[in-house]
């Protein structure tokens, strides 16, 4: 009976409908969520955004009593101890993706891959409790040790007083290794094997093979170390636990400092002035902008990388779920 | 000959220093397991999950009330953002060619991206200064926003894993789309749809910075979602920084638990990837 099967097509093709109409409803939504933040603190941060201006960015008092708001010295803060914790976790990330990925022997990878993951899985307030208590006085016995001949570089000047820029950039660089070091080991693995086996036929060494590999793989390795340094950018609780809070532009790394997101965290709840309220959103509608920048690119450099891939065997859910996260 | 010898010297400390990398990032997590597990043993006892915070001064007290908070707040995180992070995965996985499926995975990733304290100032803007009242509701919606993309993402993934001729077995039995994702697909990725929701937990347990201005703290016992609530990574947070002996005690046990939390999740999480994937084939 044409009739029927005309009318059962339509059914059918009218629940496909109502399918994809309900569920992109969800999707959308969540576009709408990220789209909303954006605006939300642009409107909320409206005083400050026309009071001070490209100001803003470029002075350095903060004086909630005086309704006088500069942001450099947090910007300052959040940058620099970011990049420090760059440096510092950087090359150990990559050191890690190799070994886990090139040198590893297998029956020690997946206990070192788990151990790894239990690093990115404490949280943030148990860093920084743990930071109090043992790094902080760790970093005091530092910088009592300092000697004075080091003490008159500038980066290295100041009172021994535990809190500071380097406490901040240690925890950070602690807390973003597993990050950076488990993307750029998916990203090695897509590496196809005829790379090294390439490099062995000609005779390479250990190193210079993984040099091969390492160079093929430039993209990626740079985005998940960017990865970590978007992480660094928006840490917010244990870095404001150990850093001193101190609204001070200072290349030393024994200076109490402050970050975007720790002043957000200290200081919003006491905000009396609309003005002062206005100040932080504005802060936290940079720290949004520079961090979607951020992970934007190193995604783009990881797809790159991970998108192409040529290996034979598909990924497992583990690796497609470390991606996913 | 010397040249090889060089080489190999160079290769050798390259893979030192691979070792040592690991090493490196071990340290600090047995440092870390250590001191909490010495320090939050010590004042862990049944009076931390049965009573009340002492008043200042005064030893003992527990945090039951924060313990109950944290369950509640992560409850309403979960009850909003599992519906939102299943639906849209099955919109991504369903119609992955469409534009609004990339745009929506590319806003799950920009999502998963943002700082935790920018969420926590936006669910101020929208769901605390309009209402004029800090909420568990606003906690709960923090975390949940935090929750979706992590959601969203591993259902995608694992919703492509399901061999696709069991979705054209049915469709090829008569039933709508509709009926095939939702009763041969889902049911079939349900594994893989938990660990996803039990990673998202794991994430979002230990926040404390979306908290910090939405939900707020709350030193007495409430149920009331539309009252501020205390939690544990709040209450800790408080406690950290305290003079008292005994509060910084709670502190470290208030820590342990929250990592005992922490890893059952992803511990969890875990076996359920492990056991999906022997069931794959991998």
């Amino acid at each position: 009976m044409p009739q029927t099967s005309f009318r059962t097509r339509r059914r059918l093709l009218s629940a496909d409908a109502a399918l994809k109409w309900s569920t992109s409803a969800f999707a959308a939504l969540i576009l709408l969520i990220v789209v909303s933040i954006g605006a939300e603190l642009t409107r909320e941060s409206m005083l400050s955004i026309r009071k001070f201006g490209l100001d803003f960015w470029v002075t350095r008092t903060w004086d909630p009593v005086q309704d006088q708001f500069g942001a450099l010295p947090f910007i300052w803060g959040t940058l620099y101890s970011s990049v420090l914790a760059l440096l510092m976790a950087g090359p150990v990330a990559i050191g890690i993706a190799v070994f886990l990925s090139e040198l590893s022997p297998q029956r020690l990878r997946q206990p070192l891959v788990f151990l790894t993951e239990l690093l990115a899985a404490i949280p943030s307030i148990v860093y920084g409790l743990w930071g109090i208590y043992t790094l902080v006085p760790f970093v005091r016995q530092l910088e009592l040790l300092t000697p004075d001949w080091l003490k008159s570089i500038p980066l290295f000047a100041g009172p021994p007083v535990g809190n500071g820029m380097l406490a901040a950039s240690l925890i950070l660089a602690i807390m973003v290794i597993p990050f950076s070091a488990s993307v750029a080991r998916e990203v090695l693995k897509s590496v196809p094997i005829s790379q090294r086996e390439g490099a062995y036929a000609l005779g390479a060494t250990r190193f210079e093979a993984i040099k091969a590999v390492l160079f093929y793989a430039r993209t990626g390795i740079i985005g998940a170390v960017m990865l970590g340094f978007g992480r660094a950018l928006g840490e917010t609780m244990a870095v404001t636990m150990v850093i001193g809070n101190n609204p001070l532009i200072s290349t030393s790394l024994f200076a109490p400092q402050h970050t975007m997101a720790a002043v957000i965290a200290n200081e919003f709840s006491e905000a009396a002035s609309e003005l002062y309220l206005d100040a932080l959103v504005e802060i936290g509608l940079v720290l949004f902008i520079i961090t979607m920048i951020v992970n934007s690119m190193s995604r783009i450099l990881i797809w790159g990388m991970t998108r192409t891939r040529k290996s034979p065997k598909p990924a497992t859910p583990s690796a497609r779920i470390a991606e996913a996260v | 000959v010397n040249s090889t010898r060089l080489r190999k010297i160079k290769s050798n400390l390259f893979v030192s220093f691979c070792v040592l990398s690991v090493l490196l990032a071990l340290t600090p997590l047995a440092f870390i397991f250590f001191f909490v597990v010495q320090q939050g043993i010590q004042a862990l006892n049944l009076d931390f999950f049965t009573n009340m915070p002492a008043p200042v001064g005064e030893s003992g007290g527990g945090m039951a009330n924060a313990i109950v908070g944290t369950l509640i707040i992560t409850g309403l995180g979960s009850l909003f953002a599992i519906p939102i992070g299943v639906l849209s995965a099955v919109y991504v996985s369903e119609y992955k060619a469409s534009r609004l499926a990339t745009a929506t995975r590319f806003a799950a990733d920009t999502l998963n991206g943002v700082p935790s304290i920018v969420i926590g100032v936006f669910v101020y803007a929208v769901a605390v200064l309009p209402v004029k009242q800090f909420s568990a509701l606003a906690g709960g919606l923090a975390l949940g926003i935090m929750m979706i993309p992590i959601i969203t993402r591993t259902t995608e993934e694992l919703l492509l894993l399901v061999p696709s001729t069991m979705k054209e077995g049915a469709l090829a039995l008569g039933a709508t789309r509709a009926r095939a994702v939702f009763s041969v697909v889902l049911p079939a990725a349900l594994p893989g749809i938990i660990t996803g929701i039990l990673l998202a937990l794991a994430r979002i347990a230990g926040e404390t910075a979306p908290l910090l201005f939405t939900a707020l703290n709350n030193r007495f016992f409430s149920t009331v979602v539309t009252q501020p609530m205390g939690t544990l990574t709040v209450q800790v947070f408080t406690y950290a920084t305290s003079a008292y002996k005994d509060q910084q005690r709670q502190a470290w046990a208030g820590a342990l638990v929250l990592v005992s939390i922490v890893l059952t999740c992803s511990l969890l999480a875990r076996l359920a990837t492990r056991r999906l994937e022997r069931m794959r084939g991998f």
